[in-house]
């Protein structure tokens, strides 16, 4: 079973992650069990899936999270895609995610994400890691998402500003 | 100025762990280059051509005694005993070593200083006005809000890996210094007809490949929405900002693209969400902030007698009244002025600054202005705060250190990168040509009477050496190999901000001085008795200036 790192500990990927797919997307097929499929899909099927509780979306770098919007809790897991580490829209979406859309689920980094940009994941309100390459040293990774502890800035984690908080 | 307390040193230290051990990985193979790229840079550290370049920020160019001696001590130990002040008032190593960058930044911590953010695609040190809290025409000192935006900005977690680079400047003055509509959002501190301070907000601006002058989408942006509103910005531009192509992703082309009533739209519209969110700012934090820019102890001095006593000096020493009429500048408070230490004598690189220099300006900060100095983006260092009967004290002990050349605002003050002798991005090199050009107009008095020039060069069209907003810009460019150069005129960075025009075909780099001089000739030719350079290119416009250049020899 693949692994990931979720809320600081390295545990089992559960969710198969449904890759896009050329062409109609309400014509891809959906297995059952845990899967995580792309936005597309779900705006395509939403009446035959939105009973089923094992779904979760993801969210490519070009997607919005308007595209999820207040649907965002109906899911488990929502995925953000880092295409390139160098592509900084995911830190965005998954601010807008959780403090626009009041997402509470597991909001899941995905794709081509670099270890040292796990902090500022975390404090954007991302709370699990699942990087592309299956060579990943999660035991090195975790240790990243503490690499600062104190902030000037208001984010997901710690909504105050320093200089709301500063003695 | 504003000192770091436990809050900000814990941040920084931290920060330094992290650069520590992800230079260490680097070192040992386990962080590969692609991605340590874009965290060196993050930490101000470059791979130049001959070595790596480590720049470090001074927020918005303050600068105290202790932490003048410290980049002192750190060109002499880590480096080859000089340093280079930058056109964002920052300063730049160009001989460290990479293993050693943690202890220089461990070290520089100490005096807080430091290279977050100074380069890659974040936000990076926010710029001022180098005569911010003592300007004459100042309507608001700007720096507490420069502060208020550094530590914003400063690990901001969803902005650190942006389309590309960033950059703020705000001024508080009538006359702008800080050229904030050549950058991506330029503030400018403003009172509404209710009296509050707030701000003019431009975005969009700035130099590089593609030249553009910021557009003004908000007239006042009341001063307790700053952080909201540039946060909306930020979001704006990261989210829709274009990132397939470096070239086209700066804001600039973003606000283009979508029309500035279109960008300007988008951000008001995410701002409604942030605006009455927790970074709406407090009084007191703006309280807290203006606590570190008060009014040093200024003496009451008898300013008829001080003037008096610097106009007989004056006539006694012709240089020393050179030196008051350009290097020196008028202060608010009466009695004391502005004195800015020229960094351009002839033959030395445009901002280079040696580390015995860097002490001798420390000492001259406690000596003569409160312990503090001011970098400018011309390049130059400034003491703000000098008693006019201390001006001629320490007019001495400039000439003896070697920055007393008197020619702040002149043809030979010239604004320059790095370029081809340093720099890998460089098509052409830049330093020998300010050289040849300042050896061109070498009789001051001939140097005075031509009045305010800004005379700009970049060693590429990234434009670090802001060549489109000089008054006289120069361009190195690459053909086949071979460099050349390429003029424009009529550019300006101020309160009329406009780009240069391009004069015509580049010329090498040995005719340089002659086609600057044959320029200067048809300014002389044809100006009023009150024209400055710029009037009179705007009002002849180019053609007598092409004519004179490009005439054929007979």
């Amino acid at each position: 079973m693949p692994k990931l790192i979720k809320d600081g500990l390295i545990v089992d990927n559960t969710w198969t992650l449904i890759a896009k797919a050329e062409g109609d997307a309400a014509a891809v097929e959906v297995p059952a069990g845990q899967v995580l499929i792309p936005v597309a899909v779900w705006i395509a099927q939403k009446a035959q899936l939105q009973n089923r509780t094992d779904i979760g979306v993801w969210l490519d770098s070009d997607e919005g999270a308007e595209s999820i919007g207040t649907d965002a809790n109906r899911f488990a897991v929502i995925g953000v895609n880092f295409p390139l580490f160098m592509d900084g829209r995911a830190f965005s979406t998954a601010r807008l995610l959780r403090e626009r859309f009041g997402f509470t689920g597991e909001l899941r980094a995905l794709g081509n994400f670099m270890r040292d940009q796990l902090c500022y994941l975390r404090r954007c309100g991302v709370n699990a890691f699942a990087f592309a390459n299956p060579e990943a040293n999660l035991d090195e990774a975790v240790k990243s998402l503490t690499d600062l502890q104190e902030y000037y800035q208001a984010s997901v984690d710690q909504p105050l500003p320093l200089f709301r908080r500063r003695a | 100025m504003y000192i770091y307390d436990e809050y900000d040193h814990s941040i920084l230290r931290q920060r330094i762990a992290q650069f520590r051990g992800q230079t260490e990985r680097f070192l040992a193979g386990e962080l590969p280059p692609e991605q340590f790229l874009p965290l060196r840079l993050q930490n101000g550290l470059y791979v130049q051509r001959l070595a790596p370049m480590l720049r470090i920020n001074v927020p918005y160019g303050m600068v105290n005694s202790a932490q003048l001696r410290k980049l002192a001590h750190i060109a002499r130990h880590y480096d080859k005993g000089y340093c280079h002040v930058t056109t964002r008032q920052n300063i730049q190593y160009n001989w460290p070593d990479l293993t050693e960058v943690p202890d220089i930044l461990a070290e520089l911590a100490e005096v807080g200083m430091h290279g977050t953010q100074s380069s890659g695609n974040c936000i990076r040190n926010t710029t001022s006005d180098q005569f911010a809290g003592v300007a004459p025409d100042e309507i608001i000192d700007p720096r507490p809000y420069c502060e208020i935006i550094r530590q914003w900005s400063s690990f901001h977690p969803e902005f650190a890996f942006l389309p590309r680079k960033f950059k703020i400047a705000v001024t508080g003055s009538t006359q702008d210094r800080a050229a904030v509509q050549v950058h991506d959002i330029g503030l400018q501190v403003v009172f509404n007809d209710k009296g509050e301070v707030g701000f003019k907000v431009y975005v969009g601006g700035g130099l590089g490949r593609t030249p553009v002058i910021g557009v003004a989408i908000r007239e006042f942006l009341p001063e307790e929405d700053l952080l909201s509103y540039l946060e909306a910005i930020l979001r704006v531009y990261n989210l829709f900002g274009r990132r397939d192509n470096k070239y086209k992703a700066r804001i600039k082309i973003l606000v283009r693209a979508l029309t500035p009533e279109v960008f300007a739209q988008k951000v008001e519209d995410e701002w409604q969400h942030l605006k009455d969110g927790y970074n709406k700012l407090t009084q007191s934090e703006i309280e807290r902030a203006k606590g570190f820019f008060t009014a040093p102890a200024y003496e009451t001095i008898d300013n008829a007698a001080a003037q008096a006593s610097l106009d007989k000096q004056a006539a006694d020493s012709v240089a020393f009244g050179k030196w008051l009429q350009r290097n020196v500048r008028q202060h608010k408070i009466s009695g004391y002025a502005s004195v800015t230490l020229s960094l351009k004598p002839t033959g030395v690189a445009p901002g280079d600054i040696t580390d015995a220099q860097l002490e001798v300006i420390a000492n001259l900060a406690d000596k003569f202005s409160f312990g503090e100095a001011r970098t400018t983006h011309e390049q130059n260092i400034v003491l703000a705060d000098v008693k006019k009967t201390e001006l001629f004290a320490l007019w001495q002990e400039c000439k003896t250190a070697g920055f007393a050349t008197p020619n702040i605002g002149t043809i030979t003050d010239i604004i320059c990168c790095p370029g081809g002798d340093f720099c890998s991005l460089a098509n052409a090199k830049s330093i020998p040509i300010a050289e040849a050009i300042q050896r061109q107009f070498e009789d001051l008095d001939y140097v005075y009477d031509l009045g305010d020039i800004d005379l700009n060069i970049s060693g590429c069209m990234n434009a670090c050496g802001h060549h489109h907003v000089g008054h006289i810009g120069i361009l190195g460019v690459d053909k086949s190999g071979k460099e050349f150069y390429q003029v424009q005129l009529g550019g300006s960075a101020s309160n009329d901000a406009s780009l240069g025009d391009v004069l015509g075909p580049s010329f090498g780099a040995d005719d340089m001085p002659a086609v600057i001089q044959k320029i200067v000739d048809v300014f002389v030719a044809n100006r009023t008795a009150e024209e400055l350079f710029i009037d009179t290119y705007r009002r002849i416009g180019a053609a007598p200036f092409k004519e004179k250049v490009y005439a054929k020899a007979n």
